[in-house]
């Protein structure tokens, strides 16, 4: 099965392969694309994009979301910004250097020409999104602003405030509902695809659960994208929207699509810190905040004591006693080191015992010195909804008082192994945005997820896609009433059957959350062999009290929320042990992916090239086996491979 | 903290609803209010299948049903009108983001859905907002296709103009301003949206257009007049100001004058 890892990267010079591969790209005929259909799974950044963008070319698309509309999906939440290498500042950015700080970023696991791709196409999203009307910060002069991100010594992201995830996914939607008023794109809220379905080895549809009245619907196309996003709730807490989930993509994988890299899960460094057994969701806030905010823990214990019994408050601390530890550490990127970096960094805080708050997981993130610096109103308008969420969220004012941060699961690296047209190893079948894995390496830099996910949508999937339908315009369209429709859909039903049966005593919630602690615990920011053991013989253990003793109320054929998040526990298992699988695999650390045993003395991650520099592409072997492994090999001919410096 | 909780139940969009009375316990000061209905649920489905409480009579209809998403206060999925406030009594909030410790221990909350004909109940506390996508359709977009942009700083655009701009591009779409407007008015909505494209250039060729359209979609879909109470303002999460309104209708009246 080896030979189906096929990469199709093209061959030449760097700068020259999205030019060349373009240039083979057969076409489809304007009067052919009308005949064609595509079905468009998710609408984030990734789905809504593509889905216009290919309903402006004249395909036929048919776009799903489980949500109410489009445009809740959660690309709306990103907050920070989008990065471009359109060099405004004057800075020596160019596409080469975007590609070298993502590479370099994701620690040296994301394949060259995809991500080469990424910086040469992220200008164009630029321009894109301004044309269409998306309010971005600006000069006084009229002109984009921008400000850094971690893990760069450049400016080069774009930001509308707090809130540029929301602005761009307006910008798409705005396209997506251009082409549904023009008829190219009809759209499906509130359905929800529950598998894929195969047609002589190749994705033809799939089976979708209408989530207002409970039916099972069968949709045909020529080809299928998913556009879903991440597996982040596999963990339960996380930072990820409520209704995120990794359900089409295991379908997928269950399909026969290969998962790369599942283990590699982004741990952000700046979230609110949980606050006690109620939570259920965890927030963010924008690394944006890293470029003028500090972050700090005591010097001394005995002031972590007092700070924890409320007898003094950390403005009280003095100067001389603070450890700004990511400045300590890594002086040539201070507080903008990568998120995996300043993740493991405060754990190592924590752990050394100087957590700020009551549960010891929490550190110091400091305005004093850039309120003193910039400015009330300066500040204010760079960060002034994000301090307004904090207080509402916490009743503490982050213009008196530093807020309290702390890690949290945020973002999937891994995802369905793609090549370089972002096909999976399904005919037909292809992945963008989050849901594959092909960008990021082992960690991901802020401000990229956003123009990932406008990149494959707008300007590499409608492309690259038409290679394949370019040999499928003379077939007809899908018939659904066929017996491999039919077998998906029973399959789906005897899915949803099985779980109103059990009809046990405990909720889904209460499930997910002892997955989501055994996922912290053993397959967290850090991970070794006997954890990772221990966590597929204990995942393996609650799946099967959960099949014993779920409880699913209310039926099928109504709104039942219940029964919707039943279905994604049932996937998150699944994803759980795969990630597990995978982590156990990958004796290294690299990214966000840190194993105990693989670390130096300082205790910075250790990263294996001789053993490790592949992508780990997993192939379902059924419930309860384990996945085989395939490896692709990572090859670096642009850039050389060293070891990750933030120090100097 | 304990509270009563006086709950809209209704099972469809066909069949008729009910207020049912719950009791609650045990709920931090810094849960969330949706954590909290969470927790209901929780404990509303624990209920459902112990056989001594349905014995006793507990004719629970099962766990509540409400849209929620993000819990960040972006995503403007959650809707529920608490205490007769669009997204409870907590100023300029989401209800994702409205706490408990806005409210006194032991009181009794009374929750629904946006009413709005506009709005039909899907089930409990969920409504369909699908006429709000339906009026973005009619013309809530400027028509560029993808690729053929020109540079993004060959459109020149003053600071306070995209600021402002801004301002009105931060709706969330959660439909607060039309449940609390006694006309069940789309105005606000209608407003950002027209308002946040009639300020930038780019924007400016299609707004003649796409005033008329978007008006004409949002008075067909079912939703009432303006009469300027500006409760929608207030009510806004996002503080979206009524002087938005004020330029739909300097926009609309332009685009009428020069037909």
């Amino acid at each position: 099965m080896a030979d189906k890892l096929i990469s199709k990267i093209p061959d030449g010079p760097l700068a020259e392969k999205w030019t060349k591969r373009k240039s083979e790209i057969h076409l489809v005929s304007p009067n052919n694309k009308r005949k064609l259909e595509i079905i468009v799974v998710g609408t984030g950044l990734g789905g809504a994009s593509a889905a216009a963008s290919l309903g402006e070319l004249g395909y036929n698309v048919k776009v799903f979301c489980i949500s109410d509309s489009p445009r809740r999906a959660h690309s709306i939440a990103a907050q920070g910004g989008i990065n471009a290498a359109k060099n405004y500042q004057n800075d020596n950015d160019s596409v080469y250097r975007l590609f070298y700080d993502t590479i370099k970023g994701g620690d040296y696991r994301a394949r060259e020409a995809n991500v080469y791709r990424l910086a040469e196409v992220s200008a164009a999203i630029i321009d894109q999104c301004v044309a269409q009307g998306i309010p971005f910060a600006r000069e006084y002069g009229g002109y984009l602003a921008n400000r850094s991100f971690g893990g760069v010594q450049v400016s080069r992201t774009f930001y509308a405030r707090g809130q540029t995830g929301q602005q761009l996914l307006l910008g798409a939607y705005a396209a997506l509902n251009r082409q549904i008023a023009a008829g190219t794109v009809k759209s499906y809220p509130r359905y929800e695809m529950l598998d894929l379905v195969l047609v002589k080895g190749e994705a033809k549809g799939i089976i979708a659960r209408n989530l207002v009245t409970g039916k099972l619907e069968r949709f045909g196309a020529h080809a299928v994208i998913i556009a879903t996003g991440g597996y982040g709730n596999t963990y339960f807490l996380s930072t990820n929207a409520m209704n995120s989930n990794g359900s089409a993509a295991l379908q997928c994988y269950k399909k026969g699509a290969f998962f790369a890299n599942p283990c590699f899960a982004q741990i952000h460094p700046t979230c609110i810190p949980v606050h006690g057994e109620q939570q259920c969701k965890l927030t963010l806030m924008s690394e944006s905040l890293r470029n003028d905010g500090r972050i700090w823990v005591p010097k001394k214990l005995e002031d972590v004591k007092r700070l924890r019994a409320h007898e003094i408050k950390a403005s009280q601390i003095p100067e001389e006693d603070r450890d700004y530890y990511l400045e300590r550490r890594y002086p040539a990127f201070g507080n903008l080191v990568p998120r995996d970096v300043a993740s493991r960094a405060a754990k190592e805080r924590c752990d050394a015992g100087y957590g700020v708050n009551e549960t010891g997981k929490a550190v110091f993130l400091d305005f004093s010195e850039a309120i003193e610096r910039l400015g009330h109103q300066r500040v204010a308008e760079r960060y002034g909804n994000l301090f307004e969420m904090y207080e509402k969220i916490t009743a503490t004012s982050p213009w008196e008082e530093p807020m309290m941060i702390y890690p949290a699961i945020h973002y999937t690296m891994g995802g369905i192994w793609v090549d370089y047209d972002l096909q999976t190893t399904i005919p037909g079948l292809y992945a963008i945005g989050e849901a594959n894995f092909s960008d990021h390496g082992g960690n991901r830099l802020g401000a990229s997820a956003l123009m990932q996910g406008l990149a494959d949508g707008y300007f590499v999937i409608p492309v690259t896609i038409g290679d394949y339908l370019s040999k499928k315009f003379l077939e007809p369209k899908t018939d659904v009433d066929t017996p491999e429709f039919a077998a998906a859909e029973k399959a789906v039903q005897d899915r949803i059957d099985r779980l109103f049966a059990i009809n046990g005593k405990m909720t889904v919630d209460s499930l997910h959350k002892k997955l989501g602690n055994i996922m912290w615990d053993y397959v967290g920011m850090a991970r070794d062999e006997a954890g990772l053991k221990k966590a597929i013989k204990e995942i393996a253990e609650l799946r099967k009290e959960f099949y014993a003793n779920v409880k699913v109320p209310g039926s099928q054929y109504e709104f039942n929320q219940e029964l919707e998040k039943a279905l994604r526990l049932e996937d998150f298992f699944e994803i759980g042990t795969l990630m597990a699988y995978d982590a156990l695999n990958r004796n290294e650390s690299c990214g966000g992916h840190f194993r105990v045993e693989s670390q130096t003395e300082e205790g910075e991650a250790k990263r294996d090239d001789a053993n490790f520099m592949y992508v780990a592409a997993w192939e379902y072997k059924g419930e309860g086996v384990e996945p085989e492994l395939h490896k692709e090999p990572l090859i670096y001919e642009n850039i050389k491979v060293v070891t990750r410096n933030y120090k100097d | 903290m304990e509270f009563n909780l006086k709950i809209w139940r209704q099972k469809n969009a066909r069949e008729k609803g009910h207020f049912e009375t719950y009791h609650i316990s045990g709920i931090e000061e810094d849960a969330s209010f949706l954590e909290m209905l969470d927790i209901l649920n929780e404990q509303l489905i624990r209920e459902g299948c112990d056989p001594v409480a349905v014995e006793r009579g507990c004719k629970s209809s099962g766990p509540v049903s409400f849209d929620h998403d993000c819990r960040e206060g972006i995503c403007g999925a959650c809707s529920l009108y608490i205490d007769g406030r669009a997204h409870g009594p907590d100023d300029h909030v989401t209800t994702c983001q409205l706490f408990m410790r806005h409210f006194k221990n032991g009181a009794t909350i009374t929750v629904e859905p946006w009413r709005s004909a506009a709005f039909p109940v899907i089930k409990d506390l969920v409504v369909d907002r699908g006429a709000f996508d339906k009026i973005l359709q009619a013309g809530g977009f400027i028509s560029v296709r993808t690729g053929s942009a020109q540079d993004a700083n060959n459109i020149l655009i003053s600071h306070d103009k995209a600021e402002e701009s801004m301002d009105a591009a931060a709706c969330v779409g959660c439909g607060a301003c039309v449940a609390t407007c006694k006309n069940g008015s789309a105005m606000l909505f209608v407003a950002a949206r027209v308002s946040s494209l009639a300020l930038l250039p780019q924007g400016r060729l299609e707004a003649k257009k796409r005033v008329k359209a978007m008006v004409a979609k949002m008075d067909e879909l079912g939703f009432g007049n303006c009469t300027n109470t500006r409760a929608c303002e207030m009510e806004c999460p996002k503080g979206i100001s009524v002087s938005h309104i004020a330029r739909l209708n300097r926009e609309f009246l332009k685009a009428k004058f020069s037909d």
